[in-house]
């Protein structure tokens, strides 16, 4: 049994703003970007555009107890729950299954600096590393730094008490998680499910790890697919979540659709050169045709070489428009996916073009592509 | 073409044809059963790191892997290798380094520890700060940091060993996500997208912050001067539960695909629950309605009734919420057979495996079927009243068991359970 399977719900924020009207116009225009490159020098960022939190965080106090990627992450999906017309619908909510993309572990800088410039050449480091953090940690940090307490708080926030599992793994944790949704509403293993990411740019731990690998950019901001003179990542704030579920119940409930989501396929290839080309251009065969007036959508990251290659196997297909996600709202690694497949949507749903493909390959590993068509 | 055996709800049956396991108890089954049924606890003093200032000083940490220092992740990366390494092998799935089924591992969230951050903040001149550890960073002089601290390099790295297909799933569910793996795994296996699936929990986090983390939120026990006798399940002076390190490894298999290579079946993972819970951050719904609901669903996926259940083998942290929760959830589902169907707790000898333990509890349970032999909840000397139940004091039981269901609750609202069953041959 294969079944239809639609979005019926977008949730999307980022230095754009938020909605689905800014991104498409966005997309309609091919940007331009609202890019930062003096508050983290040198690395540029697209700072998020700030929320107003109570429209969907009611509680000042559930807003306290999140980091602002768990905040960015439980506002996006309660847009997509008011897009879909579920957020009032207590027993929907208790039935909705929700899958997250997450990193997590925001830091405390200060605490982690002061403890850092204490440690180097202390007689005792371990005892004083102990009394530092039972001293100076907030025992509710942990809470707002743990990977699946974004889909906790979408829980206690939205109320949506249907089980929830959350895809860990950097960009292809964003690809399988749509992957999954997909598969089990198509194999009727489930009737709807909330699905997404929610990366917050705007930190120094956060570009720390990369950095660490030689993966940003400095300087200044460059398209995606134009950075040969210096390859590397420009993160951004962003969140996105889609609601989506079988056709059928859509129908059954008078839903609105933006899409039909048809294909949502993941791999990934020991990585070479040529490799991700070539995985690419495999899981693309693999949803058949398709036809010449196709909108490409990329959540390439600009690192040095697999971009050209996700370039290449894009540059094969028959499209009529190729967009960077990364050159509308920076790249969101767990997010990148659920990011670009929201724009996807975005676009058939506002009417830019009658089918889209989406492709993704990680920094560091794995290769996601996904196909949609006009409801 | 030989016949299709499906379950009662025409889906393709998932039976086990591999199982690992490694805990503080040993490595390998017959290390950790031996120990188990002989009422032994893996919990001790840690020598890890320094304790000083510490309100917990023990856990069931995994010491005998590694002579140098390590971090978490390469910790969890051997602890998952060993357990799929006897699971792969007793399976006979597949040739070395070619598994032919996806992988679905539950992993520890990993962030930077502080020998890495030490490291970083060594050569900075005056105080140190994030912009100094990026201008470190960015020397390009530490960059095996970068793969060490991925999120799913652990998962990467286990897909290349063994040749898993397709893109691995990293994920959690907080302290569920052992049995969320296997979930994963039976689905994919009914969906018809792979014959086989390597599912895998694996934790090896015990470390000062991540104790501190548990300690600030008052979870762990403080029981340290005996620390064999600190984890008290379903007792009245439980105070919290001991972290442990491990990794339980299944191979889930497509029942006739198994029958039609001549595999020995194990068992079978016969049905699925899970419900959220949107009560709180840590802390359970009071009425204990998501942990009922994920019992209740995951018997009817199975197609059984409570009465068909031998015994359960309970998530029983010994902190104070958590047991009385369990036990008030089991007389709902099972009604007045809660005083007479035995539940043990694994965690009372092997601590808290955390992200390993449903996969680490779900491998013991197949061992309690196969053996028929219940591990019993040690440290069970002072029962709460409150709590009326048969736990298997202390010294293991013999009993038929062909029906275990196996709980896993977690921060953030995560209720897992799952019902393992023998073989249809047994």
């Amino acid at each position: 049994m294969k079944r239809d399977v639609v979005i019926t719900g977008i949730g999307i924020v980022s230095s754009l703003g938020e909605g689905i009207g800014i991104h498409a116009q966005a997309l309609a225009a091919g940007g331009p970007p609202v890019v930062d490159a003096a508050a983290f020098a040198p690395y540029p960022v697209h700072p998020l555009k700030a929320l107003e939190l109570d429209l969907q965080i009611p509680k000042k106090s559930d807003q306290r107890q999140m980091e602002p990627w768990q905040r960015l992450g439980v506002y996006a999906a309660g847009v997509a729950l008011d897009d879909a017309g579920l957020k009032q619908d207590a027993d929907a909510k208790a039935m909705l299954q929700v899958i997250v993309a997450a990193g997590g572990g925001e830091r405390d800088h200060g605490v982690d600096a002061a403890i850092l410039t204490d440690l180097r050449g202390a007689n005792a480091a371990g005892s004083l590393l102990n009394e530092r953090l039972m001293g100076d940690l907030r025992p509710t940090l942990f809470l707002a730094q743990l990977s699946n307490l974004l889909a906790g708080n979408i829980a206690i926030v939205h109320g949506v008490t249907g089980a929830s599992r959350t895809f860990m793994g950097e960009e292809q944790a964003g690809v399988d998680a749509i992957r999954t949704a997909h598969a089990r509403i198509a194999a009727g293993q489930a009737e709807v499910m909330l699905v997404g990411g929610a990366y917050n740019a705007e930190r120094r731990d956060m570009l720390l790890l990369f950095e660490l690998g030689g993966y940003l950019r400095k300087g200044d901001f460059a398209p995606v697919f134009a950075r040969e003179d210096a390859p590397g990542i420009i993160t951004g704030s962003a969140a996105a979540f889609l609601v989506i579920e079988s056709a059928e119940r859509a129908a059954a409930r008078g839903a609105k659709t933006h899409a039909r989501l048809e294909h949502v396929a993941a791999t990934r290839s020991r990585r070479a050169p040529g490799s991700v080309e070539a995985a690419l251009r495999a899981l693309i065969a693999g949803f058949g045709t398709a036809p010449p007036e196709a909108l490409a959508i990329s959540a390439a990251t600009g690192t040095a070489g697999i971009t050209a290659e996700e370039a290449a196997a894009i540059a094969t297909l028959p499209q009529a428009k190729r967009i960077a996600t990364g050159d509308l709202v920076g790249h969101t690694l767990e997010a990148a996916f659920p990011v670009s497949i929201a724009l996807a949507a975005a676009a058939l749903s506002t009417g830019q073009a009658g089918e889209a493909l989406v492709t993704g390959a990680g920094h560091w590993r794995g290769e996601g592509a996904a196909r949609l068509v006009r409801a | 073409m030989s016949t299709q055996h499906r379950d009662a709800k025409g889906r393709p049956i998932v039976a086990v044809t591999g199982l690992g396991i490694v805990t503080s108890l040993g490595q390998g089954k017959q290390a950790n059963w031996d120990a188990l049924t002989a009422g032994k606890s893996g919990i001790h003093r840690i020598e890890r790191f320094p304790t000083e200032g510490l309100r917990t000083t023990m856990g069931g940490t995994v010491d005998f892997l590694f002579d140098d220092a390590f971090t978490a992740p390469e910790l969890s990366e051997k602890l998952a290798t060993l357990a799929a390494d006897e699971a792969v092998a007793q399976s006979r799935l597949g040739q070395p380094g070619d598994f032919p089924g996806e992988l679905f591992m539950a992993v520890p969230p990993v962030e930077m520890e502080w020998p890495q951050k030490q490291e970083l903040a060594q050569p900075i001149d005056g105080p140190v700060d994030y912009d100094g550890l990026l201008r470190e960073a960015a020397t390009l002089k530490h960059k095996p940091m970068h793969e060490m601290f991925l999120f799913g390099t652990v998962a990467d790295h286990i897909a290349d060993r063994f040749g898993t297909k397709g893109s691995p799933i990293s994920l959690s569910t907080a302290c569920s996500s052992g049995a969320t793996a296997i979930q994963m795994g039976v689905e994919a296996i009914r969906r018809g997208d792979t014959q086989s699936a390597l599912c895998i929990g694996t934790d090896g986090s015990v470390h000062a912050e991540a104790l501190i983390r548990f300690s600030l939120l008052s979870a762990l026990s403080t029981r340290n001067d005996v620390p064999e006798a600190a984890a008290k399940p379903f007792s009245k002076d439980r105070d919290g539960f001991v972290m442990g390190e491990g990794a339980g490894a299944l191979v889930l298999e497509d029942y006739d695909h198994a029958l039609a290579r001549g595999a020995t079946i194990l068992g079978i993972v016969a049905g699925c629950g899970e419900r959220g819970d949107g009560f709180h951050r840590t802390r359970s719904s009071p009425d204990g309605k998501p942990a009922i609901l994920a019992m209740q669903d995951a018997l009817d996926d199975a197609g059984v009734t409570p009465d068909d259940v031998d015994y359960i083998n309970a998530h029983g942290t010994s902190t104070p919420e958590n047991d009385k929760m369990e036990a008030m959830s089991c007389a709902a589902v099972f009604g007045e057979r809660m005083a007479r169907l035995p539940i043990s707790s694994n965690k009372s000898m092997i601590g808290h495996t955390l992200t390993a333990a449903g996969a680490v509890e779900a491998v013991i349970s197949f061992m309690t079927i196969a053996n028929g032999r219940i591990p019993p909840t040690i440290n069970y000397t002072n029962p709460d009243p409150a709590i009326a139940l048969d736990v298997v004091p202390n010294v293991a039981r013999d009993a038929k068991v062909s029906t275990v269901i196996s709980n896993s609750f977690g921060f953030g609202g995560q209720n897992t359970s799952l019902v393992l069953m023998a073989g249809p041959s047994t």
